[in-house]
């Protein structure tokens, strides 16, 4: 084969191609500008210009959560860095594939805080899974393959390549080869549980009496969905998804008990509560799906497959542990409970049992039927309004607060990858960017982001982005006219001392803001008009249409765990709770 | 007392990934030492963990995490030798510092001194070196410096590294 002779900035986009990466999502600036020329002299790699280099992470974000292959960002050096963090520590925070490209400003200015240094190497530290300063141009591909191998194998995470401007010149050409094998000293990754855990852990399941199985992001990190449903049918007993996990096991199977933790169901937390075996997949016992730990499934023996072996004993010691990818591991748990013809009948007055919790205090999911004389919304009929309108096929992405609650209480996911929020970090205007990754992944696919007036301002701008590319996203917006979350904590624990949640007439008119960029703008205000705007909405297949929808501001959202409590400490309304 | 010890890939940055685990995670060090090996390139690090209640399991599966870090190793389980060096120079007379390390077993040296002042060097027990620093009194000390505790298990095992992985694709 001939030679291929690439400058350091032609290599890195010819890496990326050989990575087989499609799009990459970016923002220009000095440090990166050789990088940007050899964009522009090749087609094979798409550059999506956003506004916000924070929206250029969230949308290689959104991409990857949605396909599960990496997504991969460029950003120049300086404030193009340190914009773009946020969006690192979003990925880090819920495990998701990420390759960031810094430029950084050349050899000879490191450390003399030149025009837009920053130190991306120790500024993005604590929140990436490893990264890369690059020495010598020649290097350049080798490190673009050892970031996708980091980034998406074991437990996924974001992966920096800092890339100083000098070895992107492209008047210094080297010969380009791209590596067929890598070698990683040392870089452990786990696949099969070891036979002997396998056995321990399904005479676990067997022996139970009541078992849960609560699978979280980890078992969608690993494709698993398949392999879980398969295991949820042999074990006959209640499923429960964290908030990361949505859709891993469908919502609409009568096993599932909806999500669990802080605003989790009433039956699946009671499950979890009154469990004598907690089966987790993926899933790490983080403080909102706990609650008190030293009050957590105290009745209960515990099985917990995770791809990251510090995940294990971290939070709540388990009896059998498996370090593997849970796609694996659940395979061989499976092969053994067929191979026994293990009889599942057990379970059933127990499945009965979380029915029976359901029927007692469960989510309303046909309050669109509950009229009221003021013909006030309420913002879970915005959900379930969504949900019919999309027939819940949509890839729904959120922001952060009282409506990524109710998005994830009340809009049933039956597939994996179709919920796609910041979890984790709780990230404020993940939303709209992340739902650009998803639509420019899927782009037949309908994609709603569902969010607040508060979430929607703090990446509004990349409604340009969106009027430039033609990506017809539905924005579904909750507004409430104050930050919900925050008001309903202020309702609960502090005496309704509003601090700091309202804008008073401040806000924008969304349906102009949406217009000025050329998208549509539509608002509701009655809940007798919801139902056909939405359908208006959706039906509006080329347009990005921002839907305004005015919610009663007093809502709270319920269930919610008292703080400091076991699992069965639920506020369920603003006058019931299940503890004196 | 947990002592650790750690190998990895002797490049820039991966130093300040180990130490900024601690930070992040509100661990923190009592001691760390840290030198490039018989192969180059490779660094080992002993460092001390003291903290009461530390969760020492987590502190070794994360740090093993780093993908820099390529063995880790809790002596403090192990069967280990471990050995400090320290250098003190205190505002005593070479006779007084000869009569005062005589109660301690560890290898002792002068190295230099003066009518009103001794440099010595002290190698030995973590342990003993800080009973010796204890007994002394803060007017008495001119400096001290200490090289951090430094460890390997017994034996005729090693810390050793695994060959590189070699990872093929299609």
């Amino acid at each position: 084969m001939a030679k291929v002779m690439t400058s350091g900035g032609e290599a890195l986009i010819k890496a990326l191609a050989d990575e087989n990466v499609d799009i990459i999502f970016g923002y220009p600036g000095g440090a990166a500008l050789h990088i940007y020329d050899a964009i522009y002299q090749q087609d094979r790699v798409q550059h999506i210009l956003v506004r916000h280099e924070q929206a250029a992470t969230h949308a290689a974000d959104g991409f990857a959560r949605a396909t599960g292959k990496p997504g991969v960002c460029l950003v120049t050096s300086g404030p193009g860095a340190t914009n773009a963090i946020t969006g690192i520590a979003t990925a880090y925070m819920d495990s998701i594939p990420l390759v960031v490209i810094s430029g950084q400003v050349p050899n000879h200015l490191i450390g003399t805080d030149a025009f837009q240094e920053t130190d991306m190497m120790g500024i993005s530290r604590p929140i990436v899974k490893h990264s890369f300063l690059v020495q010598k141009p020649e290097e350049i591909p080798v490190i673009v393959k050892k970031a996708f191998h980091i980034a998406t194998s074991g437990r996924p995470g974001p992966v920096v390549i800092d890339v100083p401007k000098n070895l992107t010149d492209p008047n210094e050409k080297f010969e380009y080869k791209f590596p067929s094998d890598l070698y990683l000293r040392s870089f452990a990754l786990y696949d099969e549980a070891e036979n002997s855990e396998v056995k321990k852990a399904v005479k676990l399941l067997t022996e139970a009496e009541r078992p849960v199985i609560y699978a979280g992001g980890g078992a969608i990190n690993s494709n698993a969905a398949e392999e879980i449903y398969e295991f949820g049918k042999l074990m006959g007993c209640p499923v429960t998804n964290t908030l990361m996990g949505l859709g891993v096991y469908p919502a609409s199977d009568e096993q599932f008990v909806g999500m669990l933790g802080m605003h989790g169901t009433y039956e699946a937390n009671m499950v979890m509560h009154e469990a004598d075996l907690i089966m987790a997949i993926g899933a790490r016992f983080d403080d909102r799906i706990t609650n008190n730990p030293n009050k957590f499934g105290l009745q209960a023996k515990k099985i917990h497959i995770d791809s990251d072996p510090s995940s294990i004993d971290k939070i709540i010691d388990v009896d059998v542990a498996m370090t593997g990818n849970a796609k694996k591991v659940i395979s061989q748990i499976n092969k053994e409970l067929k191979a026994m013809n293990f009889d599942n009948k057990k379970f059933d007055g127990w499945m009965k049992k979380a029915m029976q919790w359901r029927a007692e205090h469960g989510l309303n999911h046909n309050m669109l039927d509950q009229k009221n004389p003021d013909d006030i919304i309420l913002p879970q009929q915005v959900i379930q309004s969504a949900y019919k309108a999309t027939h819940g096929k949509a890839f729904v992405t959120s922001d952060v607060g009282q409506h990524q609650m109710f998005a994830a209480q009340y809009y049933h996911f039956n597939e994996p990858r179709k919920w796609i929020n910041s979890g984790g970090l709780g990230t404020m205007g993940f939303g709209l960017p992340a739902a650009m990754g998803v639509k420019f992944a899927f782009p037949d696919e309908t994609v709603a982001c569902i969010t607040g007036e508060g979430s929607i301002q703090m990446c509004i701008q990349e409604l340009s982005t969106c009027g430039q590319y033609g990506l017809p996203i539905k924005i579904i917006n909750l507004n409430n006219r104050a930050l919900g979350m925050v008001k309903q904590w202020q309702d609960m624990q502090y005496g309704g001392r509003y601090s700091s949640i309202s804008y008073e007439d401040s806000l924008p008119d969304f349906i102009k803001l949406a217009e000025s960029y050329g998208h549509v703008g539509m608002k509701v205000e009655k809940l007798s008009e919801l139902e056909s705007a939405m359908e208006e909405c959706f039906a509006l297949k080329d347009k990005l249409v921002f839907l305004d929808v005015y919610v009663d501001p007093d809502e709270h959202v319920y269930p919610m765990l008292k703080a400091g409590g076991d699992m069965s400490e639920m506020f369920l309304s603003k006058t019931e709770k299940t503890f004196e | 007392m947990n002592h650790i010890a750690l190998l990895m890939e002797n490049q820039p940055g991966a130093l300040s990934r180990v130490i900024g685990l601690f930070s992040q995670r509100g661990y923190n060090i009592d001691s760390l030492s840290v030198a490039p090996t018989q192969d180059e390139t490779l660094s080992r690090l002993t460092m001390t963990i003291g903290e009461e209640g530390a969760d020492i399991n987590q502190i070794l599966k994360q740090l093993y995490k780093l993908v820099d870090v390529v063995m880790v190793q809790n002596l403090s389980e192990a069967d280990a030798l471990t050995l400090e060096l320290a250098i003190i120079k205190l505002n005593k007379a070479k006779t007084d510092v000869e009569d005062l390390l005589n109660n301690y077993e560890f290898e002792r040296e002068i190295l230099d001194e003066k009518d009103n002042y001794t440099v010595f060097k002290v190698l030995g027990d973590t342990q003993e070196i800080e009973q010796l620093l204890s007994e002394l009194k803060k007017e008495e000390f001119l400096e001290v410096t200490r090289s951090g505790t430094l460890g390997m298990t017994k034996g005729n095992e090693s810390l050793a590294t695994n060959d590189q992985t070699k990872i093929s694709y299609d």
